[in-house]
């Protein structure tokens, strides 16, 4: 229990904004936490209810949508 | 010298002309460079290059082309404020120019987007150079003391003592010197630690614009006012503790679609506006900071200190126009722009070249873009003859089918050179790979784009039979095309692709931590791979396109676009609410730089009724529309909706115009003296009109007011062009013009100028100080405003006033309804993109010009109208379009037709359709679809999924994510 607690976060982004905002803050070269893994999807209107259900059963501690 | 970042930055004698450049690929600089520039022996970057890209040899070429037509798009340079002592430019290293502030607040830039001083930048460099400087002199005095085994200080005691030493006699001397180097290092860090972010900004405005004093330029930039507001807000936003920002301008010309809006923004949240021009500019002794003083408009001087100033420098004929213009023999104007006429406004005076951008006139960038539109669509018509005569086609060998083929993934790594390599451990990642199920290949690349590993590729899927491919390397975003059609050159559907983005996404931002960008890197290619191992080959369809457009609204804009189309060779259909052709522009006389307007609408609606291609529908209303890009049906209901025609085109143009107010102030409609706009043209020749003594035009009725907060744009230069008029006619006529703030931007400021001379009388008003109209007893008008000057209210008696009123579109909600188009918060229609998409709608296949997209003068309407067509023009070119396969599918064996899919989807792809038996079934209209998966998700049968992101394939993707490691 000493470590410290390093959240995994499942995020969808919308291919159009916020997954091109992800790929600009690498650009700019902007620094955050490696805690994030994203799944590209053509809308954040994809993401169904399950596909976060899913996500918190599946092992990560967050979800998170952006579009 | 970097000059990208405006010599804010220093780069190598290698280098990127920065960060985005296309080719994004670098060069030496030869005067840099010890080989090339100074002789000296050097070629490392050669020996080092793993390419052999290198290669001193080559040389400037020339090469002959053979071309139908020139366009010219060399730009401006700024103004170069250096030459003039009152802006302290040269002397004071805070007061920067807007451009380099520009780069101080990007990412990119010298300090990665945090505002700093020029002088604290220069300070940190001093530091550097001294603390190298005191490394060399202390490792001097260690080697001295481990040659003699002495400690300095007892030299230094001998030597004060009398010693005589010659050696000792340098030693010492170099020990005094590394004492005061160690104490100027202290004094310079002692200021550093003084030294803070900037606390307070102020931005001058026309530097280099707007002043015949000082051999500036007498026209207006037309583009600081907003880029000046921009950087005060970003500064303001970035800076997070109340950075204090103040602009100081003479008038506030935000006269874009929605700059006011903007503008009113950046004063509510704190950007301080001050109407003066600043004449002096000191600097603070002991601070770098700097004083500024002038007067405010009610005549009292002021004195106020700045850490830093920004010099709003303008625009200006780019160096090299006059070699140009000579070479090709096109005409200049006399501030050095490229002469267009307001018909024709790319065009230059030698047909076939044309001229669009800041090369012509100052401009911001939605207007350059959509010059540069027109511009292509002008060549474009001059050469339609010959389209597709140099054109090679591409193909692609036959696709291989796969569908019995177990899963065979290639996984290929990118390096990216050192953008990934540097971080991720690459080839930990790929050993990882070959571990992943259904992977039998796993391949390392330096450059995975670069066209030699793109060939290899090719062969590689061959070679290892591989009917999946994932790389993992940059964002599917900018390079997912290229490898798709790498598939497709090895017989594989390009939807067997994927894409894993350990660069944008991974190294280059967590590039301080090559372990955990490392594990997200092999957690990124797991998903990769699981969702691969699922993906599907997708057939693209393709539609044949219909060579023909329909064209909302006869006004000038309309028309220029639909002429254009035809004489490009397309039928186009002309749908016009009224009688006739001309829309507004009938009732003009004369554009701003004199040319007659009646002459021109004459004979483009002779041109337009008489060419074979077009058609036109006169009192006629579009009634509905269906279809898709390169598939219109449009319904029009003729002769006021009796008949019913239904029209096949393959793009749309909307171009319906707009109006002016009615307005119910300043006894409009109570007074037959009190003109609207072209009521003055009608009236021109009466003798109310000829024979008065006075007139009074007043600005901004109905505009920039809580209701209707855009700024109408033409009306400025409408009434000083009117009062010159009526200045020219009869000398003796006093004119005065009530304004807000007086936008005659460009070259239109020539007007402005010409008007004050021949002595129309300019009185400012505030929105809290409106002017006032009332009818006296004896029936005259009398107007009563506020003076800016005299600070004290003053009466004119006119003989009659114009008002500029406000212009708005009608009835455009209707027809957004029909097209599946958006509006923007003043109403008028929304572009895709209001800079660099000026014409298109976001949705495929429709284009707006003229007034419909916001009120602009005829010269501009003009170059949009030929923009849309230019643009329209890319589509119907082509025989068929193709359409993207990523589209709902629907089960309707598990559809209950709940209809939540109809009601989610926001382009009307998806629809209930009535089944005998069964009730209602959702039924999905493919070429409408763009593939957002909101029906999905909403479908609570799961009868909906969509193709190429199907639930299984992101579930795979999702639970490979969760497991760790």
């Amino acid at each position: 229990m000493s470590e410290p607690f390093e959240p995994k976060i499942l995020a969808f982004l919308c291919n159009w904004c916020a997954y091109a905002g992800a790929d600009l803050a690498g650009v700019s070269r902007l620094q955050y936490p490696p805690a994030i893994r994203v799944i590209r999807v053509m809308c954040s209107g994809r993401v169904d209810p399950l596909y976060i259900v899913n996500g918190l059963k599946s092992g990560f501690d967050s979800v998170f949508v952006s579009g | 010298m970097d000059k990208f970042n405006e010599g804010l930055a220093k780069r190598k004698a290698i280098y990127k002309l920065y960060p985005q450049a296309i080719p994004s690929g670098y060069a030496i600089d030869a005067e840099k460079c010890r080989l090339l520039g100074d002789g000296k022996k050097c070629e490392v970057c050669a020996k080092l290059c793993p390419s052999d890209a290198i290669d001193f040899e080559q040389k400037e070429q020339l090469l002959n082309l053979e071309v139908g037509s020139v366009i010219l798009a060399t730009g401006f340079k700024t103004f170069d404020p250096r030459q003039f002592e009152a802006y302290a430019y040269a002397s004071q290293p805070n007061v920067i120019t807007s451009m380099e502030f520009e780069r101080l607040l990007s990412a990119g830039g010298p300090t990665a987007g945090h505002v700093e001083r020029p002088s604290d930048l220069a300070l940190r460099e001093e530091i550097v150079k001294a603390e190298k400087g005191l490394k060399k002199l202390d490792r001097q005095l260690k080697q001295l003391e481990k040659k003699h085994g002495k400690p300095t200080a007892e030299v230094v005691e001998q030597f004060k003592a009398g010693a005589e030493d010659e050696d000792y006699k340098s030693w010492a001397s170099l020990a005094e010197k590394f004492a005061a180097s160690d104490g100027k290092l202290a004094a310079l860090k002692e200021k550093e630690a003084a030294s803070h972010a900037p606390r307070k900004i102020a931005w001058l405005q026309c530097v280099g614009s707007r002043d015949i004093n000082r051999c500036d330029n007498a026209y207006c930039s037309g583009v600081c006012c907003m880029y000046a507001i921009k950087e005060a807000v970003i500064a303001r936003e970035h800076a997070k503790d109340g950075l204090e920002t103040a602009i100081f301008f003479m008038d506030m010309r935000t006269y874009g679609k929605e700059f006011d809006q903007y503008y009113n923004r950046a004063k509510e949240s704190g950007v301080r506006f001050i109407r003066c021009r600043v004449h002096t500019i000191d600097p603070v002794a002991g601070s770098d900071n700097l004083k500024i003083r002038y007067a405010t408009e009610d005549g009292r001087a002021e004195t106020e200190e700045f850490d830093m100033v920004v010099l709003s420098v303008g625009l200006e004929s780019p160096p090299g126009a006059a070699e140009l213009a000579e070479k090709l023999g096109i005409d200049l104007d006399h501030y050095r722009f490229a002469r267009t006429a307001s018909f024709a406004p790319v065009n230059t005076s030698v047909p076939g070249i044309y001229a669009c951008g800041a090369l012509q006139g100052p401009k911001d960038i939605p207007y350059s873009v959509m010059e540069a539109s027109a511009a292509a669509g002008a060549a474009g018509s001059r050469l339609a003859g010959a389209r597709h005569t140099l054109v090679k086609e591409k193909t692609f060998p036959e696709e291989r089918d796969i569908s019995a083929e177990p899963a065979r993934i290639g996984v290929f790594v990118c390096n990216c050179g050192v953008n990934i390599g540097g971080v991720v451990r690459v080839p930990e990642v790929a050993e990882y790979a070959k571990t992943l199920p259904n992977v039998t290949y796993v391949q390392e690349n330096l450059f995975s784009c670069s066209q030699d590993a793109l060939e290899q590729l090719v062969e590689v899927i061959k070679e290892q039979n591989l009917n999946r491919v994932v790389v993992s390397a940059c964002s599917p975003r900018t390079h997912e095309p290229l490898f798709q059609e790498t598939l497709r050159n090895s017989s594989l559907n390009k939807y067997l692709f994927e894409q894993a983005n350990i660069r944008d996404q991974c190294s280059w931002v967590h590039s301080s931590d090559p372990d955990a960008a490392t594990e997200k890197a092999k957690d990124l290619v797991r998903m990769a791979v699981s969702r691969a191992s699922l993906i599907e080959p997708l057939p693209v369809p393709s539609a044949p396109v219909t060579p023909a457009a329909l064209v909302v609204g006869g006004g000038v804009a309309g028309m220029v676009c639909g002429l254009n189309l035809a004489q490009q060779g397309f039928k186009v259909h002309i749908v016009e609410e009224k009688e006739h052709l001309g829309g507004h522009a009938l009732k003009l006389k004369k554009t701003w730089k004199g040319e007659g307007v009646p002459e021109f609408v004459s004979k483009l609606v002779d041109d337009v009724t008489g060419h074979d291609n077009i058609e036109v529908h006169l009192n006629a209303k579009v009634k509905e529309a269906s279809g898709f890009i390169g598939n219109f049906k449009t319904a029009i209901t003729l002769n006021g909706g009796g008949d019913v025609r239904e029209v096949e085109h393959g793009v749309t143009v909307l171009a319906t115009g707009a109006h002016s107010i009615k307005p119910d102030e300043y006894l409009y409609g109570k007074n037959d003296r009190v003109f609207r706009w072209h009521e003055l043209d009608k009236a021109w020749e009466s003798d109310q009109v000829k024979n008065a003594g006075s007139a009074v035009f007043i600005q901004c009725v109905g505009s920039r007011e809580p209701e209707r907060p855009h700024c109408s744009k033409i009306c400025c230069t409408f009434s000083v062009q009117k009062a010159v008029e009526l200045k020219k006619r009869n000398p003796d006529i006093d004119v005065y013009i009530l304004y807000r703030d007086m936008r005659t931007y460009g070259e239109r400021e020539d007007l402005y100028k010409e008007a004050r001379a021949l002595g129309v009388i300019f009185i400012r008003y505030d929105l809290e100080n409106k002017p006032v109209v009332r009818e006296t007893e004896g029936g005259t008008l009398e107007v009563t405003v506020m003076d800016h000057v005299l600070q004290r209210p003053i009466t004119l008696k006119p003989d009659f006033i114009t008002l500029a009123t406000a212009i708005y579109t009608r009835g455009i909600e209707e027809l957004a309804q029909i097209f599946k188009v958006s509006i923007s918060q003043d109403n008028f229609f929304l572009e895709a993109h209001m800079k660099l998409r000026p014409v298109d709608f976001a949705t495929d296949g429709i284009f707006v010009c003229g007034m419909a997209h916001y009120p602009k003068p005829i010269e501009e309407s003009i170059a949009q109208a030929e923009a849309a067509a230019a643009r329209a023009a890319t589509i119907l070119a082509q025989k068929y379009v193709e359409i993207e396969p990523i589209v709902s599918v629907v089960d309707q064996d598990l559809c209950i037709g709940c209809g939540l899919c109809e009601t989610s989807c926001p382009f009307g792809a998806i629809r209930l359709e009535k089944i005998p038996g069964k009730g209602y079934r959702a039924e999905n209209i493919s070429a409408v679809c763009k593939g957002c998966g909101s029906c999905a998700a909403a479908c609570p049968q799961k009868a909906i999924d969509m193709q190429h992101f199907r639930d299984r394939q992101i579930f795979a993707a999702i639970q490979a994510g969760g497991a760790r490691g």
